[in-house]
């Protein structure tokens, strides 16, 4: 089954590479942006019948390797 | 009293950190980190590098080496455990120090010497050092950039200027018990005076006679 893991960082922690991405987009002359953040997608092929095992699997694998949970969220989506 | 130079692949610190444990009168050596069985030493330092080529974040794939349990236990027990540059950041993954490491806020990899200041004597890392001590360690990290949510760390060491963003300025960190430390410039890199510095062989000596009092 097709697994996606969107990982995301805590709105309260620092993204110096979401900061440098604004700053370039502002030196464009792009105006009004504002809150830039750049997250990490994983993408993963999970043998299972059922969704909510392999779903299951998936979380498990983010809480172990997958996110940082002193950083960030994560959320995952089957299918 | 032996200490275990843990070696994971992508390490690349380890030969410079031996020589300057061995220099001051360590009985160090070196251990794959497929190791699964440290019962023949006293302490634990991961050296710097890019274990594991530093994939999906830095320290997060090399926490699960089998090595690691041992360390692990280790640290459990009280002795002494050091996490130098990549090994800092191996050490809060595995969840041994708290918070993580994050790219420095100016996102440039940084190398050149600073000045940190010896904050807690309590540690593993600073046991041989005094409150307000200056020393001259050379900075080669572009996750230098410690962050710490909970507010649980120990800081024991701070840098005197701010070079990489990290909360309170934070250069050294350490649990609450003291065994386990975290520093993210390089003793061994200043513990010749060829190199530029001696000052890291304070905080060496530090962690060499905690190996003896651990005991």
């Amino acid at each position: 089954m097709k697994v996606t893991v969107n990982i995301t960082r805590r709105p309260e922690i620092a993204d110096p590479q979401g900061v440098a991405v604004e700053r370039a987009l502002r030196d464009l002359g792009y105006e009004g942006v504002s809150g830039v953040r750049i997250d990490r997608t994983v993408h993963l092929e999970i043998d299972g019948a059922a969704t909510t095992e392999v779903e299951q699997k998936a979380i498990q694998m983010c809480e172990k390797l997958l996110a940082n949970p002193v950083l960030e969220d994560f959320e995952v989506v089957v299918g | 009293m032996r200490v275990a130079v843990v070696v994971f692949p992508g390490t690349n610190c380890e030969h410079d950190t031996i020589r300057a444990l061995r220099n001051l009168g360590a009985d160090a050596d070196l251990v794959w980190h497929r190791e699964d069985d440290l019962s023949e030493f006293d302490g634990a330092v991961l050296p710097g590098g890019f274990a594991h080529g530093d994939y999906l974040r830095t320290g997060a794939i090399a926490r699960f080496s089998p090595v690691m349990t041992e360390v692990t236990r280790m640290a459990g027990e009280g002795r002494p455990v050091l996490g130098i540059c990549n090994g800092f950041q191996i050490l809060t993954e595995a969840g041994l120090l708290p918070g993580a490491l994050i790219a420095n806020r100016d996102l440039r990899f940084i190398c050149r010497f600073v000045e940190v200041e010896v904050v807690d004597t309590g540690s593993v890392l600073t046991a041989a050092a005094e409150v307000g001590q200056r020393l001259w360690i050379p900075l080669n990290s572009y996750e230098g950039n410690w962050v710490d949510p909970s507010m649980a760390g120990r800081v024991i060491l701070r840098y005197v200027d701010d070079p990489n963003g990290a909360q309170d300025r934070s250069a050294g960190i350490a649990n609450q018990a003291g065994n386990v430390a975290g520093i993210m410039p390089h003793p061994e890199r200043a513990s010749e005076r060829v190199l530029g510095s001696e000052d890291g062989n304070i905080l060496l000596e530090g962690f060499i006679s905690s190996l003896v009092t651990s005991k």
